[in-house]
């Protein structure tokens, strides 16, 4: 998946099509649109949250390593 | 006098015992300026705390001296705490002191109130400057002590909302004389590299000059032109830095300070999950209401009984062609009916009937003759009965 798209912005216009697809204005054929817009970015949103990188690390003079907790 | 005397120094260690009980004297806290400082070499500090009218003796041992964050001088307006004891050999009385705080906490505060003032007029603090959080940080960037509870706490707190989440930790010292400018350098090289979407910066509580380093102007400027989004956690609740009211946005603990960054996972996920709902529900209404209007616009007549206008239209024909028939048949027995009257007429006319009544017609080269002058004697005549024709010649007239 490209990060092309913030998960901010995602989440704001996943909110933004289902205020829209609840309004009684639309046609069917641009709601089924609006739809299958909504149903792409909510699997990115939670496809963003998957893809996040588990990782804790430390960096110290420019070099990157796992971190691991010490007791003072 | 016949009185013993006592040595000096039996007097001296009975001055000595005298102040030594005295819980007054036992610990004192005293302002003065300090002169006539002396840091022997075996460690032990020596100066003279004075002030306009008086001044008094004054040693800090070496055990004691390792605890300052500062080096002592002459004309440095301090404030030291210790007891005052006497020296017997030289019998002089003199502060043990066993701290030592510059009286400057009072000029320290105003110092941090000008700063605040002076980065508030410049709009360091202004609420239109401040960055919003990013939703959902793919990587938290941590200023912090390598060792100590502040980045347990960031870790625990950020991995229990988010398993997944990344955290990359840049270990700077969070107090004394020139940890500002590491903190700084921290923020500089996280925002050249890009290194995090979120920054927090952060240590615990702690005395003000502990928190100092976070009252810096540098640190100060630095977090003003991060542009990656810096939050807050120094000391607790109550202690407002500098670095706090610079910063995006300011947690009172670091606990808090990774809850800020770190969103729920659980709870983006329930999000995501009732806006799927939402769109579901929206949609399967959307072609529920179509339905109905279908269903209701499929009951009209025009589409139930598709062939009744036709059938109407049969009808309107069937009567005119009905209505054609009764005229043509009016029409053609009124004509039967004109034609027998003039058969009838045409039959009462005819000679043939008068011939019958005995009356004959003389015909002359085929021309009925109706009166005698038409006829010339020894004409030849036809003289015509109902039944027959018989010859005749004129003899006479």
């Amino acid at each position: 998946m490209k990060d092309d798209i913030s998960f901010e912005k995602a989440m704001t216009d996943l909110e933004k099509i289902a205020d829209e697809l609840e309004k009684d204005d639309l046609d069917l054929d641009t709601s089924v649109k609006k739809f299958e817009e909504g149903m792409e970015l909510s699997k990115k949103c939670n496809e963003m949250l998957k893809n996040a990188e588990k990782k804790i690390t430390i960096l110290i003079d420019g070099e990157e390593k796992d971190f691991v907790a010490k007791e003072d | 006098m016949d009185i013993n005397p006592i040595t000096v120094e039996e007097l001296n260690k009975y001055i000595k015992n005298k102040i030594d009980s005295d819980e007054y004297l036992n610990n004192v806290y005293v302002k003065g300026e300090i002169s006539n400082f002396k840091l022997h070499y075996t460690g032990h500090m020596y100066f003279t705390l004075k002030d306009e009218k008086s001044l008094i003796k004054c040693v800090m041992f070496k055990s004691y001296t390792g605890y300052l964050n500062f080096m002592p001088k002459d004309g440095m307006k301090v404030c030291v705490l210790g007891s005052v004891s006497v020296f017997e050999r030289d019998g002089v009385y003199q502060i043990y002191v066993k701290a030592i705080k510059q009286d400057g906490i009072g000029s320290l505060y105003e110092e941090y109130e000008k700063l605040k003032a002076k980065l508030e007029s410049e709009g360091l603090f202004a609420e239109s400057h401040k960055k919003k959080i990013p939703m959902f940080p793919k990587t938290i960037g941590v200023l912090t002590s390598s060792t100590g509870a502040v980045i347990r706490d960031i870790i625990n707190v950020s991995t229990r909302r988010n398993p997944n989440v990344r955290i990359r930790l840049i270990p700077v010292p969070v107090q004394g004389a020139g940890a500002e400018k590491e903190i700084a350098e921290g923020i500089e090289k996280m925002n050249k590299e890009k290194l995090a979407d979120v920054l927090i910066i952060g240590r615990g509580g702690g005395s003000l000059e502990d928190l100092w380093p976070f009252n810096e102007e540098l640190l100060a400027r630095a977090i003003y032109e991060s542009e990656i989004p810096i939050i807050s956690a120094v000391g607790h609740e109550t202690d407002f830095t500098i670095a706090d009211f610079v910063a995006d946005l300011r947690a009172p603990t670091p606990s808090a300070a990774a809850e800020l960054a770190v969103p729920n996972i659980s709870d983006v996920k329930y999000t995501i999950d009732l806006y799927n709902n939402r769109l579901k529900t929206a949609l399967k209404k959307k072609v529920q209401l179509m339905q109905l209007r279908y269903e209701k616009c499929m009951t009209r007549r025009v589409f139930k009984e598709p062939l009744q206008k036709i059938n109407e239209k049969y009808i309107l024909i069937d009567n005119l062609v009905k209505n054609i028939n009764t005229f043509i048949t009016n029409k053609l027995n009124n004509a039967r009916m004109s034609l027998s009257k003039n058969v009838t007429k045409l039959d009462a006319l005819s000679p043939m009937k008068t011939i019958a009544r005995g009356y004959a017609i003389t015909e002359k080269d085929g021309k009925i003759i109706k009166k005698i002058e038409d006829l010339n004697i020894g004409d030849s005549i036809n003289i015509r009965y109902i039944d027959g024709v018989a010859k005749a010649n004129v003899t006479e007239k």
